[in-house]
């Protein structure tokens, strides 16, 4: 069901001109994402500082890894000013596990608040420690037999009124959904599952 | 016994460090400074590898009290280290819910023949090779990541850089060879026809692999992910130095961005004193060459 890790040599894949899929770069699993992208054959690029942040962007992915990480090098790297603006233009945005945590209007373990948009309050390590990493099986919307990979990952602590459970499991919320705004707290791109991003690339 | 999807959670773990600093912390106040620079996970440790080889003596696993009070001063992931071959420390650790075992010949080696049997954990390890052979023994075993066996606490890169220059070399003289050719090439290596066969098929290691060992600057951490690293280990770099704070933001930023000269530039001014180092040929106990 796992895909192999990935090392991506290149640094983005497919026509560059326009409907560019930005992934956050800075740390973390984007090499999984730019993969499953260029399976579907949708243009990608890794963006690693604001210059890399252009116009032909219109869609965001934020993927997985130490939030606290990536929080602190979005704001080194200035690439926070232009998501930000991305994100609140209504703009696709995709974020799995970390990217939720950036998402998220409120943290309730953590003083950080990142882009803030996504109208949920997400509890950060809310399995514990990686003995408490887990695979199962669910759903996404209408997108079922769904594989769920956690790990080290969040869950949602409360939802509010702007967004949409699309995932729960064991009675906790994993998957929330926000205009275009799509947010989860296991990681499709750990699997050879992509239509989540098939999903987002139709937003 | 471990469940079956364990092997992926933990490689999956792994691919979650990507592009980032995992340092070595010996208190938890070095802990939150470690996590405020930037760094996605910490090394628990008593002593940093620096003060084991000015010490000598026989080095062991940390007090586990020592390791929980960095358990609870931070959010990030938190490894700890245990002698090669010593099977009860490692089920120490997986008893306090460490999220990585960093099987080191940093320490005393326990056991000069035999590494532990790593598929019998439910918690990860992490493993230093100095080569593909190593590398994939070491994953026959149940590593779930990978580093290089950089000589500790020297500040000196050289062997982090042969040992990630030889382990690429490795990958694509496999690459290059015809499929009938990968038995001859397994036995050679000493590992599993399978793993050689992954390496052939993939261009890579099935796990991730981190650089470590004598990373000191930002200009070293950019070094090695040139050279094919996925992320950088530093160990007495960082608390060896005259600003810890300010050295290790800028290693984060060095390993994010590391083809960018221009800031590269920015980030290595100022930086106060680097850890004063050891020359290769200067060392009387060459730690890499325990284990392999």
């Amino acid at each position: 069901m796992v895909v192999a890790v990935q090392y991506i040599e290149k640094e983005q894949g497919g026509d560059q001109t326009h409907d560019v899929t930005g992934i956050l770069a800075v740390q973390g699993a984007f090499a999984e994402h730019a993969a499953t992208l260029d399976k579907l054959g949708a243009s990608w690029r890794l963006l690693r500082a604001a210059e890399d942040f252009d116009d032909s962007i219109s869609r965001m992915i934020l993927p997985g890894g130490e939030s606290t990480t990536q929080g602190k090098l979005l704001h080194s790297t200035g690439l926070f000013d232009p998501i930000k603006r991305h994100i609140d233009a209504g703009k696709p945005v995709l974020g799995t596990c970390a990217g939720m945590i950036l998402l998220a209007s409120k943290l309730d373990n953590d003083d950080n608040v990142y882009f803030g948009e996504l109208d949920a309050v997400v509890h950060r390590n809310a399995y514990g420690r990686q003995l408490g990493s887990f695979q199962t099986v669910g759903s996404f919307g209408d997108i079922h037999d769904l594989p769920l990979v956690f790990i080290r990952g969040p869950y949602v602590a409360q939802v509010g009124p702007k967004a949409t459970v699309e995932t729960e499991v064991d009675g906790h919320v994993v998957g929330l959904r926000q205009g275009n705004i799509l947010a989860t707290a296991f990681h499709p791109e750990l699997t050879d599952d992509t239509r989540v991003h098939e999903l987002f690339l139709s937003l | 016994m471990a469940e079956e999807n364990r092997a992926e959670l933990n490689r999956n773990l792994a691919q979650m460090l990507k592009g980032g600093v995992i340092m070595d912390v010996t208190t938890p106040e070095q802990a939150k400074i470690a996590q405020d620079a930037g760094a996605c996970a910490v090394m628990a440790l008593e002593r940093i590898p620096a003060d084991i080889r000015a010490a000598g003596g026989v080095s062991r696993m940390s007090d586990p009290a020592m390791i929980k009070g960095i358990q609870e001063a931070v959010t990030i992931p938190v490894m700890a280290k245990v002698r090669i071959g010593h099977i009860a420390e490692a089920r120490i650790l997986q008893a306090i819910d460490i999220d990585y075992i960093d099987e080191s010949e940093v320490l005393s080696p326990a056991d000069d023949v035999y590494h532990i049997d790593k598929t019998q954990f439910k918690v990860p390890f992490v493993c230093g090779a100095k080569n593909l052979g190593e590398a994939l023994r070491r994953i026959a075993e149940g590593a779930a990541m990978i580093r290089t066996k950089g000589e500790p606490g020297t500040g000196d890169v050289i062997q982090a850089v042969r040992h990630m220059r030889t382990m690429n070399r490795q990958i694509h003289e496999l690459q290059a060879l015809r499929d009938d050719e990968i038995f001859e090439a397994a036995k050679k290596l000493e590992v599993p026809y399978d793993l050689a066969k992954y390496v052939h098929d993939n261009g890579r290691l099935p796990v991730v692999n981190f650089a470590a060992g004598g990373v000191a600057t930002p200009a070293d951490a950019a070094l090695m992910m040139e050279l094919g690293a996925e992320g950088v280990f530093v160990g007495s770099g960082i608390f060896k130095s005259g600003d810890p704070a300010k050295r290790a933001a800028a290693i984060v930023q060095a390993t994010a961005n590391w083809q960018d000269a221009d800031l590269l530039a920015r980030l290595s001014e100022n930086l106060g004193e680097a850890m004063v180092g050891i020359n290769e040929d200067e060392i009387k106990t060459i730690m890499a060459a325990r284990g392999e």
